[in-house]
């Protein structure tokens, strides 16, 4: 297997991209990925987009044909393929992208990612990402997303004493981060009173504990480590990449407080990268609701199950903590296009590792971590990188 | 949901009467049914069960923001009940002002589930009421 190293990213402004669609938002984060990368349209071998529901969003499919020739190379019939698990979606696309490098079997690789969630109603992106739990035993009983999350956020309170404040506190350290990030949805500070006083979604869970619905698209390079400095003076590693699924109803999981999928991604992709949790520098989880980013940060191995919530309040994940997590904004301030998300994780962490994040940068920034989670743990991604 | 009746007719046993499987190879129970058993994969010794309906909450949740198709039911709790003979399963839960809680014990009720608009079909289906009272 080959070493594999990421020469180029961009992202598009996520938020409400009325002026913008679908192609025009992929081919956004594309352009600025290639001129980063110094990359010619002739050397790129091969196309991974994630893309969770374009057929319910825009009423689209064949993602994969429009997306090279919205990027100008299906006149170089660059072989092109759509990915999808849902929220994990982006994650996946840098997988398959991994994979296909380190085999040998292309050199410059495209790992996009997309979503489009605005030009329908919030009733309708709501049903279409519901169809991310399992539609006959879940949904079809009037089961949310929300409901789910809200279920695990519950039983976690119960089992580990996990607070409402703590759960606020995630929302308010994330609106923060989103505060000092151009391109993030929400850059807006907010408090746990704000929090309290959002509508209520699923009890425990308000308005403001959850990702909202965004448009948006990023997109990173890949080459094989010894081409990379051709390119790019500042290349980033990817030292692990690792997948794992679980079932995809929640009820059915061995413990509903745990994401297994998370715990046995994590474990390969710390084994893959020979590093020990207590080593990652900084990290972007997947925190589309509060409560998934304390569960991430214990399945990622950070702390043990059931601290998530006492880590957070002590300011292990802030700006100037011992783990920065989503410096971004995360999910919930710099927004959750669904396919762009894991992808957009990438963006984050090579920026970080480049030292380019600016105001929200992490000193001396090495090694760093991203987890990417599909449905309410069906599918989880971690990735490894360091400078 | 979906305006196409096989679908949610070929579901009818399990959502009315809870009819999952029961491996007999290593003695283990599923709702919904499985054709595998996750345990004993090719060895496996799968048979139709009804299960009786009675469980536990394991966790819950009430909903106020719902999909479209359930919108005018909110709000409304929703719960994983772990049936006694041990698999679980997400559904509503029919309680007065006293609530729904973690360790609640249930038993099963027949209602209406929802509907395809005015004229379409009317799904039913099980849904939880407290044991007691």
């Amino acid at each position: 297997m080959r070493s594999v190293s990421i020469i180029g990213v961009g992202c598009t402004k996520f938020g409400e991209r009325w002026d913008a669609s679908l192609r025009d938002i992929v081919a956004e984060a594309g352009f600025s990925a290639i001129e980063d990368s110094n990359v010619s349209g002739e050397e790129i071998s091969a196309l991974y987009v994630g893309n969770m529901s374009a057929g319910r969003f825009i009423e689209q499919e064949h993602i994969g044909s429009l997306i090279a020739d919205y990027a100008g190379l299906a006149r170089l019939h660059v072989p092109s393929t759509r990915v999808e698990a849902a929220c994990a979606s982006g994650g996946l696309a840098l997988r398959q992208a991994v994979l296909a490098v380190a085999s040998g079997y292309h050199d410059i690789v495209i790992a996009a990612g997309v979503e489009k969630m605005t030009d329908v109603s919030g009733g309708t992106a709501a049903d279409a990402l519901a169809s991310a739990a399992d539609r006959e035993w879940e949904c079809f009983f009037g089961a949310t997303f929300p409901a789910l999350y809200a279920m695990i956020a519950r039983l976690h309170m119960r089992r580990h004493g996990t607070t409402r404040e703590q759960l606020s506190m995630v929302a308010v350290k994330n609106h923060h981060h989103g505060c000092l990030n151009p391109i993030a949805q929400y850059q807006m500070e907010i408090t746990h009173e704000k929090v309290m006083k959002s509508p209520m979604v699923a009890d425990p869970l308000h308005v403001f504990d959850c990702s909202p619905l965004t448009d948006g698209a990023a997109a990173v390079i890949l080459a094989p480590t010894d081409m990379a400095k051709k390119y790019c003076d500042t290349p980033v590693k990817i030292l692990g990449s690792c997948q794992a699924s679980d079932t995809l109803a929640l009820h059915d999981r061995r413990d509903i407080t745990t994401l297994d999928a998370t715990v046995c991604a994590a474990r390969a992709a710390f084994g893959q990268a020979r590093i020990e949790p207590g080593q990652i520098d900084v990290a972007e989880v997947h925190d589309c609701f509060t409560i998934a980013e304390i569960l991430a940060i214990e399945d990622l191995g950070f702390v043990e199950k059931g601290q998530g919530g006492k880590a957070v309040e002590e300011g292990m994940t802030s700006l100037n903590g011992k783990l920065p997590i989503n410096t971004s904004g995360g999910l919930k301030a710099c927004g959750h296009p669904v396919g762009a998300t894991g992808i957009k994780q990438a963006y984050e962490i090579t920026l970080q590792l480049r030292g380019e994040a600016k105001k929200r940068q992490i000193d001396d920034a090495e090694i760093g971590l991203t987890h990417n989670v599909g449905g309410s743990g069906g599918t989880a991604l971690v990735h490894i990188f360091s400078r | 949901m979906t305006d196409n009746a096989p679908r949610f007719w070929r579901a009818i046993p399990q959502r009315y009467n809870l009819i999952g499987t029961h491996c007999s190879n290593c003695n283990e129970y599923y709702f919904p049914p499985r054709n595998v058993c996750p345990n004993c994969r090719r060895s496996a010794q799968m048979e139709e069960h009804k299960f009786k309906g009675t469980g536990t909450v394991v966790s819950c949740t009430t909903i106020y923001s719902a999909t479209e198709d359930f919108k005018r039911q909110t709000p409304y709790h929703l719960a994983i009940i772990q049936l006694d003979e041990g698999p679980r399963m997400t559904g509503q839960v029919i309680s007065g002002p006293s609530g729904v809680k973690i360790g609640m014990k249930v038993k099963p009720v027949f209602r209406i589930l929802g509907k395809e608009g005015e004229r379409g079909i009317i799904y039913y289906g099980t849904k939880f009421a407290p044991l007691e009272g």
